[in-house]
């Protein structure tokens, strides 16, 4: 093979005494990137697997996938393609395809940069990390936030979340949710409220099409702006339009949100792919479901709001904070028994800032984030529990 | 010591706040803008220098069992002239700094100089020091500062710099990190000079 054979022959340059020997980390992770690394474990047991970070992670892309096509599709039918044809959704999608692109190449590009950068100056290899949190930071956004906050999160996530920490794996939080922790916080007007969405029309005199005029008036138009774009967009509370919106609606997700949460139902095909594949963990999300559930019904059977429970599961980034967010396994308790309580404090967590707290409309990521920083917690008090039963058994048999 | 270095060593190698941690609880509250952390910085200095030299000037005279209550007398003392002296003649920044110029008797540089320096130098040395320990602490604080208000509020000093036609509302790009008014990227920041600072000096990593 051509490529094969050209890599090996630009090899030496890069290797130790080489000319751009300093490029070494990236020309390795190029290299493992075109064709599987040949190096063989020399001594020492271990195990072989197919299963290495990258095949792991280009899974979870993969169970991403769904939701981001959905998500493309949906920037175009806010913008006002409603034409339900063939040809009117993929105008609508062509539409969400250029939005959203640059997006995602702003944040691979910020991402990886820093990475590579990173790698070479600690002399290690370049892990694949973010492979995914590159898709899932675009797919957290509200729909036309500016590119360079963007790039301005992706950087302080994987800086100040990632590499502070020693890099991949030894992260405390999930980098994406803190990229998006970190531009709600700093650019609070752009990432939710009425600034969210500014229909420029440049993509639209781009591509030579006219939207459905009337449409985009009233999806673009002040008094849908307040409920669009972020990912608390539709709250249980104080939200108007979330009585208008039916549950199949926010369930298929024909609804405003950020981009890649909208849609329950691809979210959904996601999580079958990820389960099915074993990459992520049942528990969690499961009990993130469960727990969600449960404290709806318990603000529900009490009065304090009349939404139904379900709402919360369908509507905002509930869902997808649960399959792809929680379940990310750095960041996640590590025990069984500790996923579960994990998981149900996540459900349980976001569902009570929903209702109670007005001002953080979006209870999933302060939740996740908030039970990251536990999760060491809950399993040490798992481990030291089961330590302690089973001195307990010692004690009975003697 | 030498008396030179005695004075450069906290501005940097041995800097009160990035290296011994010190004094972070202000640093964190008094640097949204430029402005009140100078003035801060400045009273600090003043505080730590002078209860340097009269700790220092009275250091054989008071016994070890009770020194821990002359000290606080003297800082205290110090500090109602500094807080008095910024209500009189820099009311606006002694409103933006409010509890946090008394709270300097609380500060740990200070009382940490006397403790460690003062009470075991001559008085000359003694007020070098707490002017060296007081502007290594300044340094700090006008860089984080620096960062939070020019990418917080877009100004420096109270000036504006980012021109107003850059920001989204007025049809550009620009919006101000409203992230940098909160004290968790105070922390951040000062969390990144320490960095750096550790990156170029080699002998203060641990092994």
């Amino acid at each position: 093979m051509g490529l094969r054979k050209f890599v090996d022959k630009i090899k030496p340059t890069f290797s130790e005494g080489g000319k751009l020997s300093f490029l070494h980390s990236t020309f390795g992770g190029f290299e493992t990137f075109l064709y599987a690394p040949n190096i063989v474990t020399k001594r020492g047991a271990h195990i072989r697997d197919c299963n290495d970070i990258k095949r792991v992670m280009i899974t979870v892309v993969v169970a991403l996938i769904p939701a981001l096509l959905f998500g493309m599709y949906n920037i175009g039918r806010l913008a006002g393609f409603t034409d339900t044809s063939c040809a009117g959704i993929f105008d609508a999608f062509l539409y969400g395809l250029i939005e959203m692109l640059p997006m995602i190449v702003v944040s691979y590009g910020t991402g990886l940069a820093i990475e590579f950068i990173f790698a070479e100056r600690r002399k290690h290899e370049v892990y694949e990390g973010f492979l995914v949190s590159g898709l899932l930071i675009p797919l957290v956004m509200p729909i036309g936030v500016p590119l360079w906050m963007v790039a301005v999160a992706t950087a302080f996530a994987v800086i100040i979340g990632k590499e502070v920490f020693g890099g991949t794996g030894m992260n405390v939080f999930n980098p994406a949710l803190l990229a998006r922790a970190f531009a709600f916080f700093a650019y609070t007007p752009q990432m939710s409220g009425e600034k969210v969405w500014f229909e420029s029309g440049a993509i639209h005199n781009f591509l030579g099409l006219t939207p459905n005029a009337a449409e985009a008036a009233t999806t673009s138009g002040a008094t849908a702006l307040a409920n669009l774009g972020d990912f608390g967009a539709l709250l249980p509370e104080g939200a108007q339009t979330v009585t208008n919106c039916a549950a199949l609606d926010a369930f298929f997700g024909f609804i405003p949100g950020s981009i890649g949460e909208t849609s329950t139902l691809a979210i959904l095909i996601g999580a079958a792919i990820l389960l099915f594949t074993g990459v992520a963990s049942w528990r969690i999300m499961l009990s993130v479901f469960a727990g969600g559930l449960a404290m709806g019904y318990v603000f529900q059977a009490t009065g304090v709001t009349d939404y139904e429970a379900y709402y919360h599961l369908i509507v905002g980034g509930f869902a997808f904070g649960a399959v792809f967010m929680a379940t990310d396994p750095v960041t996640a308790a590590q025990t069984n028994a500790g996923k579960w309580i994990y998981g149900l404090m996540i459900g349980v967590l976001a569902v009570l800032i929903r209702v109670i707290n007005p001002a953080y409309p979006e209870g999933m990521m302060l939740s996740i984030l908030f039970m990251n920083a536990m999760a060491p917690l809950i399993d040490y008090f798992v481990v030291e529990r089961n330590i302690a039963r089973r001195k307990k058994l010692i004690k009975n048999v003697k | 010591m030498k008396l030179s270095k005695n004075f450069t060593n906290p501005l940097a190698a041995n800097n009160p706040v990035i290296v011994q941690i010190l004094g972070i609880c202000s640093a964190l509250a008094v640097t949204v803008k430029l402005e009140p952390a100078f003035v801060m910085g400045i009273s600090v200095t003043f505080v730590c220098a002078f209860s340097n030299l009269l700790m220092s000037l009275l250091r054989n005279s008071v016994p070890s069992r009770i020194r821990i209550i002359v000290q606080l007398v003297v800082i205290a003392t110090l500090v109602i002239v500094v807080d008095q002296v910024l209500r009189a003649f820099m009311y606006d920044v002694s409103k933006q700094l409010s509890v946090y110029v008394g709270l300097i008797i609380t500060n740990c540089i200070v009382m940490g100089r006397v403790e460690a320096f003062a009470l075991g130098n001559k008085p000359w040395a003694s007020f070098v020091d707490g002017i060296a320990n007081g502007l290594g602490y300044t340094i700090i604080l006008v860089m984080v500062a620096f960062f939070r208000e020019l990418f917080g509020s877009g100004s420096l000093f109270g000036q504006t710099i980012i021109p107003e036609s850059w920001y989204i509302a007025n049809g550009g790009f620009y919006s101000n990190t409203g992230l940098m008014l909160f004290p968790p990227m105070a922390l951040i920041i000062v969390g990144c000079i320490i960095w750096i600072h550790r990156t170029i000096n080699k002998d203060l990593q641990e092994k």
